[in-house]
């Protein structure tokens, strides 16, 4: 039987640790080849970050681009450095990914700021080094992997809950590990910060992964830095973990296409949306 | 021609934790962009020799929201044989064409299937193929239907497809030819459009099967073809 979160929550160690574990043995791939794949891909994470704080060249579509760079170099009114940071890395990977540069899908291509925002924006903060990171971006991918075995993780099949709320599962977790949690409070700041993203639509304007996406990874970076802080603080689900991601697949399938992916409902919907549509249709 | 329904259900069983944080890819879109060019990869080695012409029916939100999503390039991309994060992804059009590759695009509507699906048909001067297959998310894929026979192929191992009369003990003739090989069957499956006719089989193997084995398959009487599909998954 392979894991699930209310089976992760129960044991001892590191919950990466199993879930590691679990995947070599599915996969019978060698244990440092993973871990190396994983730091190739943290360094990725963090060139498209680099990239994507000081470029400001428009998008395909054009309707986004210069963001990530416009908040990093704001004034910091707030006093807030971590949510500014977190915001600005996340927003920094899918600027990126709008104008077409590398990423690492996390778990999706739309969805790509939000786990490197909240991991190595947290690491950042607290100067913590990148192999310190290795194990919590496991984490991250066996949280996906679990969520996967239940939905699509793809906002054509259940709305951007699917993607948003499984990067910030898995953002959360990873966040959680990051800083000394159990196995348990990892799987419940996932869980806290699924729930907290049922029902979000997905309705970029024109098709393109632009808006509302872009900002979107930013909003639940910072979410998912929340759902750590709770649960590493001791508050956990009412709902087992494992109900809150069949909540999820049943929003999904109650979901109008409209507002799946398709560009016709929502904000794509609305008249600015529509003409936005258009110009970039007209553009290509 | 009989269209599999792909299973609603039992959604992505085969990922592993670096399709999860991965793949590496130009964006924007990991089922629009990363899924689709890997689909067409794939479908690039359903034939001997590249194809000269490649028609790519778009369904659901491949259709509505595939140039928002540089599907078109993504696909064209894979049959020329570039991976998710080749940086020449976004030039694939231009590409195929100085290459002398014909690529259209139309619009489908398959019924109910999952949104993000493309039907491929590739032809060169000596054969025509047509693969069917969904881009689940994440840049996870499964190529459903070939030729109307049902199969599955996801790319995360090395698949098999041998398209053979149907005879009583070709499977076990097949099986044993990939034992001697030393090599495992992950996955097998088998479909027969009617008894006595063709049949299609996907084997998936833990790694590639040698080329002189393949080339004793391909010679069997009662196979009519066989091909090799790489991993395009890490
Ligand atoms: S709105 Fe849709 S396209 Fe944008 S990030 Fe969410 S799921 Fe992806």
């Amino acid at each position: 039987m392979p894991l699930t979160l209310n089976a992760l929550a129960q044991l001892g160690g590191l919950a990466s640790e199993h879930l590691l574990k679990e995947d070599l043995e599915e996969t019978g791939q060698p244990r440092a080849t993973v871990l190396a794949t994983m730091a190739e891909r943290l360094a990725v994470m963090r060139a498209s970050i680099q990239q994507g704080l000081k470029n400001s060249a428009p998008s395909v579509a054009g309707m986004v681009g210069w963001n990530a760079k416009t908040l990093w170099e704001a004034p910091d009114l707030l006093s807030s450095p971590l949510t500014r940071r977190v915001q600005a890395y996340a927003m920094a990977v899918n600027e990126e990914n709008a104008r077409m540069g590398r990423i690492v899908a996390a778990p999706t291509a739309g969805s790509a700021g939000t786990v490197p925002g909240a991991l190595i924006g947290v690491a950042d903060h607290l100067h913590i080094p990148d192999e310190k990171l290795l194990m919590p971006l496991v984490l991250a991918a066996g949280i996906g992997k679990i969520i996967s075995r239940q939905i699509y993780i793809a906002g054509s099949s259940g709305g951007c809950q699917n993607e948003i709320g499984s990067s910030a599962a898995m953002a959360a977790a990873a966040v959680t590990e990051l800083l000394g949690g159990t196995p348990e409070a990892c799987v419940h700041a996932a869980a806290l910060a699924l729930q907290n993203t049922l029902g979000l639509v997905c309705d970029p304007v024109g098709g393109f992964v632009e808006v509302p996406c872009v900002m979107r990874n930013g909003f639940y970076s910072v979410h998912a830095v929340t759902s750590a802080e709770q649960a590493l603080a001791g508050i956990r689900s009412v709902i087992p973990p494992d109900e809150v991601i069949l909540a999820m697949a049943g929003i999904g399938r109650l979901l109008p296409l409209e507002l799946r992916e398709t560009g016709e409902g929502g904000l794509a919907d609305t008249p600015t949306g529509r003409a936005l549509a258009a110009k970039a249709r007209d553009n290509k | 021609m009989p269209l599999a329904n792909q299973d609603s259900k039992a959604q992505t069983n085969h990922v592993s934790l670096l399709d999860m944080i991965g793949p590496v890819m130009v964006g924007p879109s990991s089922s629009h962009t990363a899924g689709a060019c890997r689909l067409a990869f794939l479908a690039l080695h359903t034939l001997e020799e590249p194809p000269k012409r490649v028609e790519f029916g778009l369904h659901g939100s491949f259709a509505k929201t595939g140039h928002g999503h540089g599907t078109h390039l993504a696909l064209a991309a894979g049959v020329l044989g570039m991976k998710p994060d080749d940086p020449r992804l976004p030039q694939a059009l231009e590409l195929a064409k100085s290459q002398g590759m014909g690529i259209e695009f139309k619009n489908l509507e398959l019924g109910d299937v999952h949104p993000n699906t493309v039907r491929i048909t590739l032809e060169n001067h000596s054969e025509r193929v047509q693969v069917t297959g969904s881009s689940l998310g994440g840049g996870v894929v499964k190529i459903w239907n070939i030729e109307g026979f049902e199969v599955r192929v996801t790319g995360s191992a090395p698949t098999l497809l041998i398209r053979n009369v149907d005879t009583p003990g070709v499977i076990a003739r097949v099986a044993r030819v990939i034992a001697d090989d030393e090599v495992n069957i992950a996955y097998l499956s088998c479909a027969r459009q009617k008894r006595g006719e063709e049949a299609m089989m996907s084997i998936e193997i833990d790694k590639p099967l040698s080329e002189i084995s393949l080339k004793y398959l391909a010679s069997l009487h009662y196979i009519l073809w066989v091909r090799l599909l790489p991993q395009v998954m890490d």
